[in-house]
């Protein structure tokens, strides 16, 4: 059993993902049909900046810095004073800015179940199809190397 | 919940710069009350000068040193990103809303580095030109009048002893409202 506190930061870490793979104009579509946002005030941003994005290779080697990735952030306060965050790649504002609205609003219980079923999972159901779109295609150029191994 | 954050600067990098601008001018003419074009929002117990100059100057590289309250050293360390010093002995930025630290108890900087001091900066009640403290020192012609209201008894004693551990030494920006005027090391102060 997993306390409350667990369970929320991991459903708050899935949407988070999702608003930031979803380009501004995806988020927006999907807002038509969904309920009004609340009105919210900018607390910072939305800013485009660079992080450094390190990696590794393999699970023990060495930290290196791989390169600098464009990030824009938001921040925003609603007026019952829910915060909400974003950290989106790339230069889209407009998507940083309504990511974290949503962030934000996706954090009261009251307004989470509509806004889940009509901005969140579509856009969930669009990206897990996207990927599987790409793995497929990229599985057709699979080259098998075994018949070299077996050549000798 | 915890107190709820509110914006920084309306537009971050126009007004960091036009109030590092003011910084710049107070510092230069020690003693001239700057008015600041451009304030944050800061919470409660901060001037919002003394807000607006920690968000133009303060950054991860510096620790700053507050005496008030948690919402602000939150308020600061979102907007600016800079470390909360644990004591004003560590800081390079220190703001008293209260009783202001000893100037000997900040970091003076080194004879090789004097640059490497704190910089204190002190909410006072007011700020006034034309009566009380007689300044005189680099960047003032003969005589500047500056009355700040609101400072412990013994501030001009230290002062001077601050003064004469030149090049060492602190700096100090002393903040009322939305106002502000600067008391750089090389300034000599006399009770008017």
């Amino acid at each position: 059993m997993q306390d409350p506190e667990t369970e929320r930061n991991a459903a708050r870490r899935r949407w988070m993902g999702i608003l930031a793979r979803a380009s501004g104009a995806e988020i927006a579509g999907r807002l038509a049909a969904a309920p009004a946002l609340p009105a919210h005030r900018r607390l910072r941003g939305p800013e485009t900046g660079l992080v450094m994005a390190r990696g590794r290779q393999g699970g023990d080697g060495a930290p290196f810095n791989l390169g600098e990735v464009t990030v824009t952030r938001c921040s925003v306060c609603l007026e019952d004073g829910r915060i909400g965050h974003a950290y989106v790649a790339g230069r889209d504002a407009r998507q940083a800015e309504l990511a974290a609205v949503l962030d934000a609003a996706l954090q009261d219980p009251a307004r989470q179940p509509a806004l889940l079923a009509a901005v969140v999972e579509p856009l969930a159901t669009f990206q897990a199809a996207r990927a599987a779109k790409d793995a497929a295609r990229a599985a057709a150029t699979r080259v098998q190397f075994f018949t070299m191994a077996t050549m000798r | 919940m915890n107190a709820p954050l509110t914006p920084g600067f309306a537009e971050p990098v126009l007004d960091a710069q036009r109030c590092f601008r003011a910084v710049l001018e107070a510092m230069a003419r020690p003693g001239r009350v700057q008015a600041l074009p451009a304030l944050p929002e800061a919470p409660a117990p901060l001037a919002p000068a003394a807000a607006a100059v920690l968000l133009t100057l303060a950054d991860a590289d510096t620790p700053v040193w507050l005496d008030a309250g948690e919402a602000a050293a939150a308020w600061l360390r979102f907007h600016a990103g800079c470390p909360i010093a644990a004591s004003a002995a560590e800081a390079t930025f220190a703001l008293a809303g209260g009783v202001p630290p000893a100037l000997r108890d900040l970091s003076q900087g080194t004879e090789e580095e004097p640059h490497r001091s704190a910089t204190l900066l002190v909410q006072v009640a007011a700020l006034a030109e034309g009566g009380g403290w007689r300044l005189t020192g680099p960047g003032i012609e003969r005589e500047h009048r500056l009355l700040a209201a609101g400072l412990p008894a013994g501030f001009e004693a230290e002062w001077a002893a601050n003064h004469a551990r030149f090049p060492r030494g602190v700096d100090v920006i002393l903040c009322a409202g939305d106002r502000l005027a600067a008391l750089p090391r090389t300034t000599r102060l006399e009770a008017g």
